[in-house]
Order: structure tokens, then C-alpha cells, then sequence
């Protein structure tokens, strides 16, 4: 058998990758034995523009977003069929604190940016820290909202009163569902972090979890607009 | 895009021996998976067939005991009561479509042509492969599980359209729907793992030299499936999601009594439906475009043109979902540039029809099994599409919508289309999945027994449906007008019965072949894509040490200057001699 010889790369898709490296290039492949989700093990093809796991992962934004397309669609069908909006006689929707609340979502997308860009500089405790805020920031935006709709519930909106609060628990529910999703995953790559599994070179995961936490987080404002605001 | 390397490969790890559960059962091996999809579409292919010939029997003798189906049906002494005929239609078309056409075209042969026909090891995501076909399966196991719950299953239809099926009692179904919507919620998710797999292979993992253009038109389509997957299924998840909630939880999305709008269902399930019959037919296109060349020795007949018209549908497909809904209350205005939109996602087929005409003139063509069924598929699709032309236009489909014209022309594209391009691939590339031969001689009394009395099943119903026949009722014979066509509903089930029994030699004939069949060459068909240049079965990781370089396009068939009437992909082609592309 040859030896693998390393793979000849032209300039241009090299310097086309250093602009990528910015949205996560790829680590070196990970041997079979820890069944890593990189490219198998050991090819010697040309070297991909976008990394597999980003590629993916904008694939699954792609789907979530036809997902949200489809619930926003149902929302907005409902919202102006309806003679008055929103109906009389129904609790109003919590403006101001969620207004907050939304600030502190997208804060969490800062310190999410600020700790990929510490692990691409090597630096781990810098992006433990960022992780972490990210966390807290999330969880307290969760709380907020959940503190929010018991308080709605008590006012007597609830999913079988009409419309109205039908689309908003669906709408806002599964947004919140999502974000208790990219929390878990953030807790997951938290506590690798924690135990010094990223470098410089390899953090994919770190940075196709930032990609979904910033899908998340970008994807409340369109919410907040529609459901709260219009 | 690509940088051709030298084709210096090592492979560590290969050798290694999996245990029986890794091998067969969480096989992270993408021909295993796709053997795996292969086994789950054929099984649910039975159940839907039975499931036809119930609906059959009722059409031609209704209301008659259905013979050796009284311990079954024990309150009706064997027959089939009008709840239960709404159920079996419903379920005869979900599982055909979700679990036989999708799992079998899109799971199967999409797991397996992609990663071996552009010189792949393996699908970019191997684990996310295997929990994509168990996710599936899961969703085949609650949707089977519906047919046990109290209220039977589904019964509103395929389509489900609310209010219908957003309020138990109307249908009388309770956990039936639920489990329907749960089902293809479960199965969106399993299609989103295969899709973002396949677009990730195409696009990363093609071997040196394989570039785009040089892609087997069945890949192609099979990306494009992918997007399509990828983008449509989700809408469907969203409106599932909605209706189990107004159905569990009390929600009024599509009641109106809530303020709630039943159209909405309609809108977001065709808006989903309609690139799903194109999911259903753009892998049996490239199924096509792979076997025609192979079998009639000569070059595809407009490579270029052929891609292009499946990005075209692959756009279009989302701006003519309004043609399901003409007669469902929308603005003259809209329905018109539905109409047009329509007329011309037609075109595209058109030219591929074209094309595969092109091809097949003047060639030396051999009538294998593969071949025969993939030229059935032109001929049926030619026939199906044409139908289609027929109803896109409004003024013709506010006569025949909701009649047996549309259920002929779903039989034309999804039966005649999707399951004749699937039995080609099963018969073509059967060698390469299970290091066997079919038998041919079996293989070619299933193909003109199948052929024959698929016609005669489906073909009068496009004369049933322009006499009047409402598509989805109970009894014919209770309408006055339909009595004088009641002879052709018999003759239709006899068809289907024959239909029903000329599988038997298929499934003779698989399992036959899959224990004793003559052991397959490399290449049996003489056929110059890079799957062909792999051991018959292919061994996990698909090549040994070197995976293969790609010189040119795949359907080089008797180029000028070459000894054998075949080029594979892997060996240059001298100089001088005329490449086709
Ligand atoms: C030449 C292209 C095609 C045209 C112009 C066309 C047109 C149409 C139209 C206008 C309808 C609605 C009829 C009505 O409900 O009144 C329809 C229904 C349908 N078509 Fe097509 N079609 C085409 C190709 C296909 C293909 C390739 C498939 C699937 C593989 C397909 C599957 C279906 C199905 C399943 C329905 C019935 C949906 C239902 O249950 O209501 N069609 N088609
Ligand atoms: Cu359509």
C-alpha cells in the first residue's frame, strides 16, 4: 500500500477556506474507532469548501426553518381572518418583559460568538466562559418565559381559547421547545469543553452548536414581531 | 469545485469484524441501510396491497361478504362497512406513498447509489444514516399500530383534510388520526436525516474527477429528491403538529368555530403535497435515464438537458401546489396562474421524455428485465402526465376532480412512474445490492403479467372517471347514472386481482435469488458507472485500498475508438476518441 499522500490544493480553495475557517472548517479525520461523524476515515479527495458537520447543520436550518414557515404561515392566515386582533375580552400579551427578555436572548448570541472566537485563539477557559454565560443567559430567558405563561394561564388564555391563544402556545411553545433544545446540546459541548476537548484546530462541534444557538436566537425576534408586536 | 488527487488511498479500520447486531440490525454500512429500507418498503407493500384489493372488492360486488374475512370483520359476517371502507383507502394510499414509494426509491436506492456512484465510502453521516431508517421504521410500526386502536384507523382520506379529520367524531376515528399525524410527524424527522446525508455526500464526499456534470443522472435526481425532502417535509410536520392539536389538545386551527380556517390544511398540505409527488417520481426519472443508456448501448441523449429540467421541477414544484385546490374556493385570478404554472411544470418532463426517446432511437436495444420495466415507466409516465395536463387545466378539472380520472392518473405516475422505476432498480441493480442474479425468465413473467393487468386495472378508470364516478365512495351501484359502468368496476378488480397475483412470482423470484441465485459478476450489464467497479456485494467501505479516479461522464456507450461498446468511468479514454461529454 502507498502512503497517503496529502491532497494538492490549489490557492484559490485555500484562501477560500481561510475565509471559511470562519464558520467551522474541518478537524483532521477522526479515527473509526470513535465513531466520529467526520468524512471517513483517511480519504484522500479534495478538500471541502464547507466542512461536512457545517454543511449538515445548514441543511437542518434549512428544515427548521420550513418548519417555522409552515406554523408562521398557519399564524398569520388566522391572525387576519380574525375581525379583531387581538379578540376582546382575552388577557393582553406581556410587551414590555418580553421586549427584555429578547435582549437577553440575543446577549446570549454575543457571548456565544465571543466563545468560538476564544477557542479559534486556542483558548479554553475563554471559551468555557462563553459557553457558560451563553447558558445562564438562555436558561434565565427560559425561566422568563415560562414564569410569563404560567401568569397568562392564570389570566384565562389558554390553548382552547380560540385562535388567539391557540397560534401563540404554538407558535411560542415550539420556539421554546427548541430553545430547550439547543440548551441541552449547549450543556452537552459545555461539559466537553470543561474537560479540554476543543482546540484551535478541532472544534466543530463548538461551532455547529453556535450555528443552532444562533438559528434560535434569531429566529425569537420574527416571533416576538408577529405574535407580540403586530 | 474538485481537485483531482492521486487516488492514494489507505484505509484503516476496514478489517475489523462487526458483531451480528452491528452488521445487520444498527448497521452504520450504507448498502446494509439501504437493504434495510428495501425490506420495509416491500413489507408495507403488502399490507397496502391488501389493503387495495379489500377496496377493490367492495367496488366491484359492494356490500357483499368479502370471502375468509368473516372471522375479521364478525359484526358484518365478512362485510366491509362504510367506516371501514373510508379507513382502507386512507391507509392503502398513506402506506403506498409514506412507507413503499419513499422508503423503497428514496431510502433504498438512494442509500445505496449515492455513496457507490460517486465513488464514495460511505454516506458523510454513517450514524445519523442508522438512525434515520430506525426512525422510519418507528414511524411504520405507529402507523401500523393504528389499525389496532379502538375506532380503527385514519379514514379521511390521504389527504386528511380538515374539518374532517380535525374532529374525532366526524369520522368516528379517535386514536387512528392521532397516530397518523404522530407517524409522519417521526417519519419527517427520519426523512430530514436521510435528506441533509445525501446532500452532504453529493456536495463533500464525490471521489477525484467526479464532478458535477459527471454525476449518473440518478444521483442527480437523487439530490434533488433530497432538497425537495429536505424543504417539504417539514410544512407537512407543521400541519400534522397543528392537527393533533385540535385534536388532542382542543386547539381551533382549522375549526372554524374557533376561528379557525379549514382551507389552511389544504394550503399547507399541498404545498407540501406537491413536491412530494415529485419526491415520488424524480428518483424512478433517474432510475431511468441509468437503465435506458446501459440497455440500449448509446449515450443518455441530452445529459445537460436532463439536469437542468430537474432543477426546474425541483423550483417549480413550489409554485403550483394550488392546481389540488381549484375547486376549493380561490380567486379566478389565482387559479389562472396556477393553470399556467402548471402547464408549464410539464415541460420539464416533457423534455426528459423527449430525452429518454433520444436516447432509445437508433440503439441496439436489449429487452432485460430492468430494461423492460424502465421502459414501462416512460410508457405509464407519458400516459400519467398527459392525465395531469388534462386536469391543470380548470375548466376540464371542475368536471373531473374528485372522480376516478384523478385516481387513473395517480395510478399513471405513482404506480406506472414511481413502482415500475422501482422494480427496474430492484432488477437492476439486485446483482450489486446482493451479489446475486435474478432469474430472468421469472423476472420477465412478472414484468408482461404485471404490465397487463396493471393496465387493466387502472386504464378504465379514466373512462370511469369521465362518466361521473366519484373517487372515495362506498357503493357505485347506489347511483343511478353509474349502473351502465358498473361492469367496468368488475373488470378493473379482476385486473387488480391479477395484479395482486402476478407479485407472487416477484417475491419467488427475490427470495429465490437471494439464497441461490447464480453468483453476479463485477459488471453484469456491462455498464460504465463507478458502482459496477466495486465486488458484487460490495464489501463495507465499498472499495479496497484505492478508491476510484473518474475521467469522464457515465454514459459513454460505444464510443468510436474503443474496442468494447462500454467506458467505464474509472479507465481514461484514448486520445483521439470522441467523448460524448
Ligand atoms: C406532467 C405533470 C403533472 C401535472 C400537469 C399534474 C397535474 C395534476 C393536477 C392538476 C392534479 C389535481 C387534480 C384534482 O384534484 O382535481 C393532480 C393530482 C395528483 N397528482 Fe399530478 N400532475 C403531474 C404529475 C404528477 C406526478 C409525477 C405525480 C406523482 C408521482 C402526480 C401525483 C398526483 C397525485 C397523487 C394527485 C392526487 C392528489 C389527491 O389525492 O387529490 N402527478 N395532478
Ligand atoms: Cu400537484
Amino acid at each position: 500500500m502507498t502512503p497517503a499522500s496529502p491532497p494538492a490544493v490549489d490557492d484559490a480553495a485555500v484562501a477560500v477556506d481561510r475565509l471559511l475557517a470562519d464558520i467551522g472548517r474541518l478537524p483532521p479525520p477522526p479515527p473509526p474507532e470513535e465513531g466520529g461523524e467526520g468524512r471517513p476515515w483517511g480519504e484522500p479527495e479534495r478538500t471541502p469548501l464547507v466542512s461536512n458537520a457545517v454543511l449538515g447543520m445548514l441543511g437542518f436550518m434549512g428544515a427548521e426553518t420550513m418548519l417555522f414557515a409552515g406554523l408562521i404561515a398557519g399564524f398569520l392566515v388566522l391572525r387576519y381572518a380574525a375581525v379583531v386582533w387581538p379578540p376582546p375580552f382575552q388577557p393582553r400579551l406581556p410587551i414590555e418583559v418580553t421586549g427584555v427578555n429578547t435582549v437577553v436572548l440575543l446577549l446570549s448570541s454575543a457571548t456565544m460568538i465571543r466563545a468560538v472566537r476564544a477557542i479559534r485563539r486556542g483558548n479554553q477557559a475563554g471559551l468555557v466562559g462563553g459557553l457558560g454565560l451563553t447558558a445562564v443567559l438562555g436558561a434565565a430567558f427560559l425561566g422568563v418565559q415560562g414564569y410569563e405563561w404560567a401568569r397568562l394561564v392564570g389570566f384565562g388564555l389558554t390553548v382552547t381559547s380560540g385562535s388567539y391563544g391557540a397560534t401563540f402556545y404554538t407558535l411560542i411553545g415550539a420556539h421554546g421547545l427548541h430553545v430547550v433544545g439547543a440548551l441541552i446540546w449547549l450543556g452537552i459541548v459545555l461539559v466537553r469543553a470543561w474537560r479540554g476537548r476543543f482546540s484551535a484546530r478541532a472544534h466543530t462541534p463548538v461551532v455547529v452548536c453556535a450555528m443552532y444557538w444562533s438559528f434560535v436566537v434569531f429566529l425569537w425576534p420574527v416571533l416576538y414581531v408577529l405574535v407580540y408586536l403586530t | 469545485m474538485s481537485h483531482p488527487t492521486a487516488a492514494t488511498a489507505t484505509v484503516h479500520g476496514a478489517h475489523h469484524e462487526l458483531g451480528f447486531v452491528r452488521t445487520y440490525i444498527f448497521s452504520t454500512d450504507h448498502k446494509m441501510i439501504a437493504r434495510q429500507f428495501l425490506f420495509l418498503g416491500l413489507f408495507m407493500m403488502v399490507i397496502g396491497g391488501i389493503l387495495a384489493m379489500l377496496i377493490r372488492w367492495q367496488l366491484a360486488w359492494p356490500e357483499t361478504p368479502v370471502p375468509g374475512l368473516g372471522w375479521l370483520l364478525t359484526e358484518t359476517e365478512g362485510i366491509i362497512p362504510p367506516e371501514t371502507y373510508n379507513m382502507l383507502f386512507t391507509m392503502h394510499a398513506t402506506l403506498m406513498i409514506f412507507f413503499v414509494i419513499m422508503p423503497i426509491l428514496a431510502g433504498s436506492f438512494g442509500n445505496f447509489c449515492i455513496p457507490l456512484m460517486i465513488g464514495a465510502r460511505d454516506m458523510a453521516f454513517p450514524r445519523l444514516n442508522m438512525i434515520s431508517f430506525w426512525t422510519g421504521a418507528v414511524a411504520g410500526v405507529l402507523m401500523l399500530a393504528g389499525f389496532f386502536v379502538k375506532g380503527g384507523h385514519a379514514a379521511a382520506g390521504w389527504t386528511s383534510y380538515a374539518p374532517l379529520s380535525a374532529v374525532p367524531t366526524y369520522t368516528g376515528t379517535d386514536w387512528g388520526q392521532n397516530l397518523w399525524c404522530i407517524s409522519l410527524i417521526v417519519l419527517g424527522a427520519s426523512s430530514m436525516m436521510g435528506a441533509i446525508n445525501y446532500i452532504t455526500t453529493v456536495v463533500n464526499m464525490r471521489a477525484p474527477g467526479m464532478t458535477l456534470f459527471r454525476m449518473p443522472l440518478v444521483v442527480w435526481s437523487l439530490f434533488i429528491t433530497a432538497i425537495l425532502l429536505l424543504l417539504a417535509l417539514p410544512v407537512l410536520t407543521s400541519a400534522a403538529a397543528l392537527l393533533l392539536f385540535d385534536r388532542t389538545l382542543g386547539t381551533h386551527w382549522f375549526l372554524p368555530a374557533g376561528g379557525g380556517e379549514p382551507l389552511l390544511w389544504q394550503h399547507l398540505f399541498w404545498f407540501f403535497g406537491h413536491p412530494e409527488v415529485y419526491i415520488l417520481i424524480l428518483p424512478a426519472m433517474g432510475i431511468a435515464s441509468e437503465i435506458l443508456p446501459v440497455f440500449a448501448r448509446k449515450p443518455i441523449f441530452g445529459y445537460r438537458a436532463m439536469v437542468y429540467s430537474m432543477l426546474s421541477i425541483c423550483f417549480l414544484s413550489w409554485i403550483v401546489y394550488g392546481h389540488h385546490m381549484f375547486v376549493s374556493g380561490m380567486d379566478p385570478r389565482v387559479g389562472i396562474a396556477f393553470v399556467l404554472t402548471t402547464m408549464v411544470i410539464a415541460v420539464p418532463s416533457a423534455i426528459k421524455t423527449f430525452n429518454w426517446l433520444g436516447t432509445l432511437w437508433g440503439g441496439s436495444i436489449l429487452f432485460t428485465t430492468p430494461m423492460l420495466n424502465a421502459l414501462a415507466f416512460v410508457g405509464m409516465f407519458v400516459i400519467g402526465g398527459l392525465s395531469g395536463i388534462f386536469m391543470a387545466s380548470t375548466p376540464v378539472d371542475i368536471f373531473i376532480q374528485d372522480t376516478y380520472f384523478i385516481v387513473a392518473h395517480i395510478h399513471y405516475v405513482v404506480f406506472g412512474g414511481s413502482i415500475f422505476g422501482a422494480f427496474a432498480a430492484i432488477y437492476y441493480w439486485f446483482p450489486k445490492m446482493f451479489g446475486r442474479m435474478l432469474n430472468e425468465p421469472l423476472g420477465k413473467l412478472h414484468f408482461w403479467t404485471t404490465f397487463i393487468t396493471y393496465n387493466v386495472a387502472f386504464f378504465p378508470m379514466h373512462i370511469l372517471g369521465v362518466g361521473g364516478m366519484m373517487r372515495r365512495i362506498y357503493n357505485p351501484t347506489q347511483y343511478e347514472f353509474l349502473q351502465n359502468l358498473q361492469w367496468w368496476n368488475v373488470l378493473i378488480t379482476w385486473g387488480a386481482f391479477a395484479l395482486g397475483l402476478a407479485q407472487i412470482f416477484f417475491v419467488i423470484n427475490f427470495f429465490w435469488s437471494l439464497f441461490a441465485g447464480r453468483r453476479a459478476p463485477m459488471n453484469p450489464w456491462n455498464a460504465t458507472t463507478l458502482e459496477w467497479s466495486a465486488p458484487s456485494p460490495p464489501p463495507h467501505l465499498n472499495w479496497g485500498d484505492r478508491i476510484p479516479t473518474v475521467y469522464h461522464g457515465p454514459y459513454e456507450y460505444s464510443v468510436p475508438g474503443v474496442p468494447e461498446d462500454f467506458s467505464p468511468q474509472t479507465r481514461p479514454l484514448p486520445a483521439g476518441a470522441a467523448a460524448h461529454h
